[in-house]
């Protein structure tokens, strides 16, 4: 029996397994942040076990970093010392870095990539539940707690059951104005935040075949959202053009060697899934959500569903919206575009296209943050700085940011945040703040109307 | 970590689903480099009011139930990856967690936590929720070698993983198994 993508990479990289029990896999690729990492030094500390692999580590300051002033003294103390924490852990240790004001710092899923460091077949991990993003090259990409970040400080290795296979296949054509984030959007409110608990997902079809590694990058970041502990799509013509040249890519002679074997990755068109799902493109228009998890998404033009729940009725409080309502025209004060989900160059393109001419609502506090410091200065010097600020808007330096709202980027209590995030969680944003979920175009045309619209009428 | 056998205790039925670990410990709680003092603000936003007051109908602060297992809705620990949320429930004082069913990651972290996960079926969840909304006063008992567990309204058994069992038991981590595999993990590097 043939096998899948997920399968491929997953065997290659069992150093061993327990009878009846979980395996120990390899992994190439570390990354850390200054949030999830310091009680893993301390362990490692504590018990006086060197780091078996600092070289197969990086490290980037994100979660916890100010979105202006970068250059001054943090003023949160304990924000400072996490960061200081961070940049000591790594000089002992003999870590790469990007720190604050380096010219690779960012959002740890935005840098590895931008930076060549993510490369198809390769296993990753993080203490971060985005790491699903790297699955966009055909990796296995996941998030970890902060043991198992000691387990791989300790021994480059984790001890892990092989989770299950789950296929989730879109064909067809995208209709003007749904993007990557709209499609996965719709996959997770048609499937649930649960549905991939337990598996690893493929994502196949044209439609993704046809999107850039940027949206790839989007779809696999929410792989997380329905529960999936990763997400991938096949290795082909646009990962290998993505990655070449860059930074930490193999060059020469090295990178067509690389070529040749990832382009033995994809599944086998004689493997099976243990779950399958399939979508036509044509059923997915642009998508919002009007509740307090990801899978509370509907059509931008559809009405909040009508469920006698307890949980959902909890939600709908949180949120002041009523059952059967239009969320079309509600006025919003808050947008953000930015996080690991939508902050690459490609949705600063788009929102920058959508506002080219247009001014900021008077009544929006818009946050646009890009995902790292190259996005910063690629946003620069495709002249989208100038069309942003012509429009009224500021941009903001690269950060987490009010993803999660470890900073002083908090959406103020009982306000509205439409947000190219991927959590809609309460208080997510700030103690308070309701999150509502969307692309980066509908994200910039509600940061110009100043409420909520029906982004397709718009577009013609 | 602490070892883990067996626990009768009273339980805490928090019948919410979707509980994320957002909501376990908010991400303002995560500036911390050490793993303790995280139970003081578990559930914070759900346990106090904005401006510092006690939500009385928050099931925590519901004197009529107390406990070291928490009793609570479908899908339990989902989003972020933060261990954080792990500690805070240890930190609280619970020890077992029920649900009728629980995020990879969380799962994970807990029992790297001595926080043991039961998993139920729905229906027994249901029931359980129920009894212990009626009669705060109902027991739980958890035996993990014999993988059961018992209440006012009936018995059932749940899955663990053989090697996180063992592990729990004799209170070991991953660490040292990991370690002890030092001479396969250079074999393998050597083939990269």
């Amino acid at each position: 029996m043939g096998k899948t993508l997920f399968d491929k990479v997953w065997d290659a990289h069992v150093v061993d397994s327990i009878e009846n029990g979980p395996q120990v896999l390899y992994i190439d690729k570390h990354l850390i942040h200054e949030v999830t990492s310091p009680q893993a030094f301390n362990e490692l500390k504590k018990r006086g076990i060197p780091i078996a692999r600092p070289d197969k580590i990086v490290a980037t300051a994100d979660h916890n970093t100010p979105t202006i002033n970068q250059h001054l003294p943090i003023k949160d103390v304990l924000s400072r010392k996490q960061l200081e924490q961070l940049s000591i852990n790594c000089k002992e240790n003999n870590i790469q870095l990007y720190d604050l004001g380096h010219k690779n710092n960012g959002i740890v899923h935005v840098i590895a990539p931008e930076l060549g460091i993510t490369q198809p077949g390769m296993t990753m991990v993080c203490g971060d539940s985005h790491t699903s993003t790297h699955g966009a090259f055909g990796t296995i990409a996941f998030g970890i707690g902060t043991s198992q970040v000691a387990q791989v400080f300790a021994s480059q290795c984790l001890l892990l059951e092989k989770p299950k296979s789950l296929r989730v296949s879109v064909h067809g054509k995208l209709k003007k104005g749904v993007l990557p984030k709209d499609v996965i959007l719709y996959i997770i409110s048609k499937l649930g935040t649960n549905s991939g608990t337990g598996y690893f997902c493929e994502y196949a079809g044209n439609v993704f075949e046809e999107m850039s590694m940027e949206g790839r990058m989007t779809v696999c970041n929410m792989s997380i959202e329905m529960g999936a502990r990763g997400g991938m799509i096949a290795p082909d013509q646009t990962t290998f053009d993505y990655v070449a040249g860059k930074e930490f890519a193999p060059k020469g002679l090295d990178f067509d060697k690389k070529v040749a074997s990832w382009k033995t990755l994809p599944t086998d068109t004689d493997a099976t899934f243990d779950k399958e799902y399939f979508f036509e493109a044509e059923d997915i228009e642009p998508m919002i959500t009007y509740g307090t998890n990801p899978g509370m998404g509907i059509k931008i033009t559809q009405n909040i569903p009508d469920i006698d729940d307890r949980s959902f009725e909890k939600s709908l409080q949180y949120m002041n919206f009523k059952k059967g309502e239009s969320l079309i025209n509600t006025p919003i004060n808050y947008v953000f575009i930015g996080s690991c989900t939508n902050s690459r160059i490609e949705d600063f393109r788009v929102a920058a296209n959508y506002v080219k001419g247009k001014q900021k609502a008077a009544n929006v506090n818009a946050w646009l943050v890009p995902g790292s410091q190259k996005v910063a200065k690629q946003i620069k010097d495709e002249g989208l700085q100038t069309l942003f600020e012509q429009a009224g808007f500021v941009l903001r330096q690269p950060g987490c940011s009010a993803c999660l709202a470890m900073n002083d980027d908090k959406i103020p209590e009982g306000e509205y945040c439409v947000s190219t995030s991927n959590r809609n969680f309460e208080g997510r944003q700030g103690q308070g703040a309701r999150t509502i979920l969307a692309s980066p175009l509908v994200a910039a045309a509600t940061a110009v109307e100043g409420r909520i619209v029906d982004i397709i009428k718009h577009l013609n | 970590m602490e070892k883990f056998t067996k626990l009768i205790s009273r339980a805490v039925p928090l019948a919410t689903e979707n509980i994320d670990t957002d909501q376990i410990i908010p991400a303002r709680f995560l500036k911390a480099t050490d793993t303790l003092g995280f139970g003081d603000n578990v559930f914070k936003d759900w346990r106090f009011h904005k401006d510092g007051s006690i939500n009385e109908s928050f099931a925590l602060n519901n004197s009529n139930y107390s406990g070291s297992i928490l009793v609570a809705g479908d899908n339990f620990g989902c989003g972020s990856s933060r261990e954080h949320a792990a500690w805070a429930l240890v930190g609280y004082g619970f020890k077992v967690i029920v649900s009728s069913f629980f995020a990879d990651i969380f799962k994970g972290n807990a029992l790297n936590n001595g926080l043991l996960p039961v998993q139920v079926s729905e229906d027994f969840l249901k029931s359980l929720l129920k009894e212990l909304q009626d009669n705060p006063s109902s027991e739980v008992t958890i035996d993990l070698e014999n993988q059961t567990m018992g209440s006012p309204i009936g018995n059932t058994t749940f899955e663990i993983d053989s090697y996180k069992k063992t592990c729990l038991i004799n209170g070991y981590d991953d660490i040292d198994f990991l370690i002890s595999k030092k001479d396969k993990i250079n074999a393998y590097e050597a083939t990269l």
